[in-house]
């Protein structure tokens, strides 16, 4: 049962399509994501990381980049403003 | 009917109106009560909301007088009733003059002058209702959709906007556009790290520097507050829906211009001239946004949202749209159109759109929207400088 969309598919999150708990196997339409399991649960509308991103690479979504990932996520890990960060929002004092 | 037309009210100056409204513009906030009082005794009359007009900038005075004598003169106005208090900053006789270049008639009337705040009521209640009456014997006939001018906004976004709602949201533009159609995408605060989208539809090379000229200019702009955009950009129930970053909002936002080409690059509240898909440099803040963009003379505004905004516009239909499913449910008499189908996969954004369309074709005919039932007539003035 698919429960995530992968907008493009170089994305390396998912979004959850209802609300995921904890050892979900993480399913996407087509087959785009295979063997990813939630280690947390994943909000509807949030987003989960489909592929291993390592600490100050940029996390993608919508075949962009939406920011950096501020220490290294795993794959099935909820990706949000703890361990994501604005390139664009954040003011260097 | 000719889809290409619509049943809106010809004017003598050949715009177009999807409304026949009677704007009650205080020029300060110390006139503002006087206003408030017209406009709610008078059947067709609307509160233009402005609190500012003295001890501002000069260049804040002039935005406001443009801005206000726009809406004067805006094709959804057939009338307009300025009051002044008589002493402010922003001239008031200027004001009415320049509302006076329209076609529609407008009174000015001054407090001090009148003798105090029932008297003024009175005169602007009398004047108020004779420009509404008048209003009611105007019919709407065939105009066609080259005519118009339609505004796209969101507010209140979370991830189902970028997934469903804004996407519709660019195949009812690219309809538009299609049909003749001014169209006008804004929010430039909301467009951070979305350049490459931007620029790729870019009409000409010209253009696309105009595009990363404004976000760059915007971008620099925020950043001398010295605070970081989070909360900001995105906003505390953007985060809550599942947007992290501002780049994130922008990739999702962007969606809802589609895939027609961007041919101009306009300030905030100015006209667009060339049919077709315009880009307007508006902030994010949704009423200050939607405010430039009808003053710009849009007829219509569609709004999309995830987290469920009933916001609407003093002089502009204002119609709802949420790729939100909970949101629709909770928030239904708020709400005009349900985008969710395209995420449980009951519909595709193409058809969506379409939906939108054909609403949007009732609003400008004259089917009211939630906004409207609400009497969401919300006005708010970008202002930049200090009040001293």
């Amino acid at each position: 049962m698919v429960n995530v969309l992968l907008i493009h598919p170089d994305d390396t999150v998912a979004v959850a399509l209802r609300d995921l708990a904890t050892g979900e196997a993480v399913s996407a339409a087509d087959s785009q994501v295979a063997d990813v399991m939630t280690s947390e649960p994943v909000p509807f509308g949030h987003k989960v990381a489909v592929h291993g991103i390592a600490a100050g690479e940029q996390v993608r979504k919508y075949g962009a980049g939406i920011g950096v990932a501020t220490r290294n996520i795993a794959p099935g890990e909820h990706v949000h403003t703890h361990n994501l960060a604005s390139v664009r929002g954040a003011v260097q004092r | 009917m000719n889809p290409a037309t619509f049943m809106g009210y010809r004017r003598a100056d050949g715009a177009v109106g999807v409304r026949n409204l009677v704007a009650i513009i205080p020029t300060c906030g110390c006139a503002l009560r006087a206003a408030q009082l017209i406009a709610a005794q008078v059947e067709g009359a609307v509160l233009l909301d402005y609190n500012g007009g003295c001890g501002e900038t000069e260049a804040d005075i002039a935005v406001a007088t443009r801005l206000l004598a726009q809406y004067g003169r805006h094709p959804n106005v057939i009338g307009s009733v300025v009051v002044s208090l008589g002493c402010e900053t922003l001239d008031a006789h200027d004001l009415s003059a320049r509302i006076a270049t329209g076609v529609a008639p407008t009174e000015l009337l001054v407090i001090q002058q009148l003798g105090g705040t029932r008297k003024t009521v009175a005169r602007g209640v009398e004047i108020a209702r004779r420009m509404a009456a008048a209003a009611r014997e105007l019919q709407r006939e065939p105009c066609p959709l080259s005519g118009l001018t339609v505004a796209l906004e969101c507010g209140g976004s979370d991830a189902t906007s970028g997934m469903a709602s804004n996407p519709a949201m660019g195949a009812f533009s690219d309809l538009m556009v299609a049909a003749g159609a001014r169209v006008i995408l804004a929010e430039t605060s909301e467009l951070l790290g979305a350049e490459h989208v931007l620029t790729s539809r870019a009409a000409t090379p010209e253009i696309a520097r105009e595009l990363l000229a404004v976000i760059d200019a915007c971008e620099r702009f925020l950043k001398a507050t010295g605070e970081d955009f989070i909360n900001k950009q995105p906003s505390p129930g953007n985060i809550r829906g599942g947007i992290t970053t501002v780049e994130e909002k922008a990739l999702g936002d962007v969606l809802k211009g589609g895939a027609t080409p961007i041919v101009d690059v306009l300030k905030d509240g100015q006209p667009p001239t060339l049919p077709g898909l315009s880009f307007m440099d508006t902030p994010g803040n949704d009423l200050s946004s939607v405010t430039g963009l009808v003053a710009a003379g849009s007829q219509l505004v569609v709004f999309t949202t995830g987290r469920g905004n009933p916001m609407g516009n003093a002089i502009a239909p204002v119609i709802k749209v949420t790729g939100n499913a909970h949101t629709y449910q909770r928030m239904q008499e708020d709400m005009d159109l349900d985008a969710s189908p395209i995420i449980s996969g009951a519909e595709t954004v193409a058809q969506v759109g379409q939906r939108m369309f054909d609403l949007a074709l009732r609003v400008i005919a004259g089917e009211t929207t939630a906004a409207e039932e609400m009497q969401q007539h919300q006005f708010m003035m970008l202002r930049q400088g200090p009040v001293y």
